[in-house]
């Protein structure tokens, strides 16, 4: 067993760790207090540009409409759009995108490249040896859309110039302060599909008539369609950001939590050796004195005799 | 039967009700859309949204963006919206101010970072020419409901 001296440093160490993650957990949980603000704040925008798009999908000659809309015949090479967090500590939340990604894409029937967002998931990317072409990293702690719409373009510009032919999305979809769940979502070619659920009802009532398009047809898809694509980003890297900091602030609970259990099961041994070291004094000098007063005894038993 | 209009910004929903005719901005020009018009998708330019409701009219400033309308409703995507009426003025004044004087020094050799001030300026310019020409009166006390243009 250790020495007193050492338990009670070990104590006094654990105490600070359980402080430090302690005020970790309380700042995660500020932040992903804004963070699920701002998911909610742009979700009208993002919901009305689904509903519009999905009209526009809906067109006559829909495959022709939009290149952005246009599934390819062969697809030779895969974009996939990781976002992870710039920093670890969160519990597994890193990870599992990255886990999640190599799952889907490991054995993928096409090359794939990589567009990692945050740095933890670049790092890992990297380290397994991906070719990621492109990182960002650093994000402000509420990007805005104008902070992040250049990760839609640059999926855009490279679906467009040829260089892949799909376009996904690997994100942690916010569902409760104890739940995310990573996902997968094709970005492009854009499929009405996975959105479907969401604007059903709404659909039901507005079948498909032919737009009139002001200005002409092509120009106002190429404004449009673009910056829905990079809507999603945006949704999707706010969605990840608001589950990054509920899963730190739960890890952070968690180590609060078993940094408290450690202490008192320490503070127990502490004291059982305390006790201990107590107990052994009292004998000691327990027996001390027995042995004082015996040799006494003898003594004065001796003296007696002599005298 | 009145149309619903709906208008969101990037960051909120900024309208959401009934309305006789919504005028709206187009970067064509400006139209007007009554109940069951046909389906119509256009882009918008920087401008004002005209809500008419029962005699009453709700104004918006838009700082472009697009909308779609289908017979029964009106769907405003702006890339910037905000009512007239919460328009903050000193804000604007302050943006402008801001912007005019960074265009003062001289433009700046980067296109894009001459664009944004631009932009800065034609958006502060019209929510103060905006708030000047639809704002309700007010008071101290609150606002007074006639309308004075």
């Amino acid at each position: 067993m250790s020495s007193a001296r050492e338990m009670r440093l070990r104590i006094r160490s654990v105490k600070n760790i359980s402080q430090v993650t302690r005020a970790l957990e309380a700042v995660s949980a500020s932040k992903v207090r804004k963070s699920m603000a701002a998911v909610s704040a742009t979700r009208a925008y993002a919901t009305k540009a689904w509903q519009v798009l999905t009209h526009i999908s809906q067109q006559p000659g829909r495959s022709n409409l939009h290149p952005l809309l246009t599934r390819r015949l062969h697809v030779e090479r895969t974009l996939v759009v990781a976002v992870s967090g710039d920093r670890g500590l969160a519990g597994a939340y890193n990870t599992n995108v990255i886990r999640y990604t190599a799952q889907k894409f490991n054995n993928y029937a096409t090359p794939v490249r990589y567009i990692a967002v945050g740095r933890k998931g670049r790092d890992m990317l990297i380290r397994r040896r991906k070719e990621v072409i492109a990182e960002f990293s650093n994000l402000p702690a509420a990007p805005s859309f104008a902070d992040v719409s250049a990760i839609g373009r640059m999926a855009v510009d490279e679906f467009l110039k040829g260089a892949v032919d799909e376009v996904y999305l690997v994100y942690t979809d916010f569902i409760t302060m104890a739940r995310q769940e990573t996902v997968v979502k094709k970005l492009l070619p854009l499929e009405m599909d996975s959105g479907a659920e969401r604007v059903e009802t709404y659909e039901q009532k507005h079948l498909a008539a032919a737009y009139i398009y002001e200005p002409a047809e092509a120009e106002i898809l190429d404004e449009i369609i673009p910056r829905f694509t990079a809507l999603q980003v945006y949704q999707a890297i706010l969605e990840s950001l608001a589950s990054e900091h509920a899963a730190r602030m739960v890890a952070m609970r968690n180590a609060t939590d078993n940094a408290i259990s450690l202490v008192a099961s320490l503070q127990l041994d502490y004291n059982k050796a305390r006790q201990q070291a107590i107990t052994n004094d009292l004998l000691d000098i327990a027996g001390g004195a027995e042995a004082l007063t015996r040799a006494l005894a003898q003594n004065y038993r001796i003296g007696g005799e002599n005298g | 039967m009145p149309i619903r209009c709906e208008i969101v910004s990037q960051d909120r929903s900024v309208y959401s009700g009934n309305a006789d005719m919504v005028l709206l901005p187009g970067t064509e020009g400006e139209m007007g859309i009554l109940p069951n018009h046909a389906p119509l998708l256009t882009t918008l330019q920087f401008g004002v949204i005209e809500v008419r409701y029962q005699g009453r009219e709700e104004y918006f400033t838009v700082a472009g963006g697009i909308a779609e309308v289908q017979p029964d409703i009106v769907t405003v995507l702006a890339d910037a919206a905000e009512n007239v009426e919460e328009i903050d003025i000193s804000r604007a004044e302050a943006a402008r101010k801001s912007a005019e004087e960074l265009l003062a020094k001289g433009p700046p050799a980067d296109t894009d970072a001459y664009l944004k001030i631009e932009a800065a300026l034609r958006k502060s310019n019209l929510r103060l020419d905006a708030v000047k020409r639809f704002r309700r009166v007010t008071t101290k006390h609150g606002r007074i409901s006639e309308e004075t243009k």
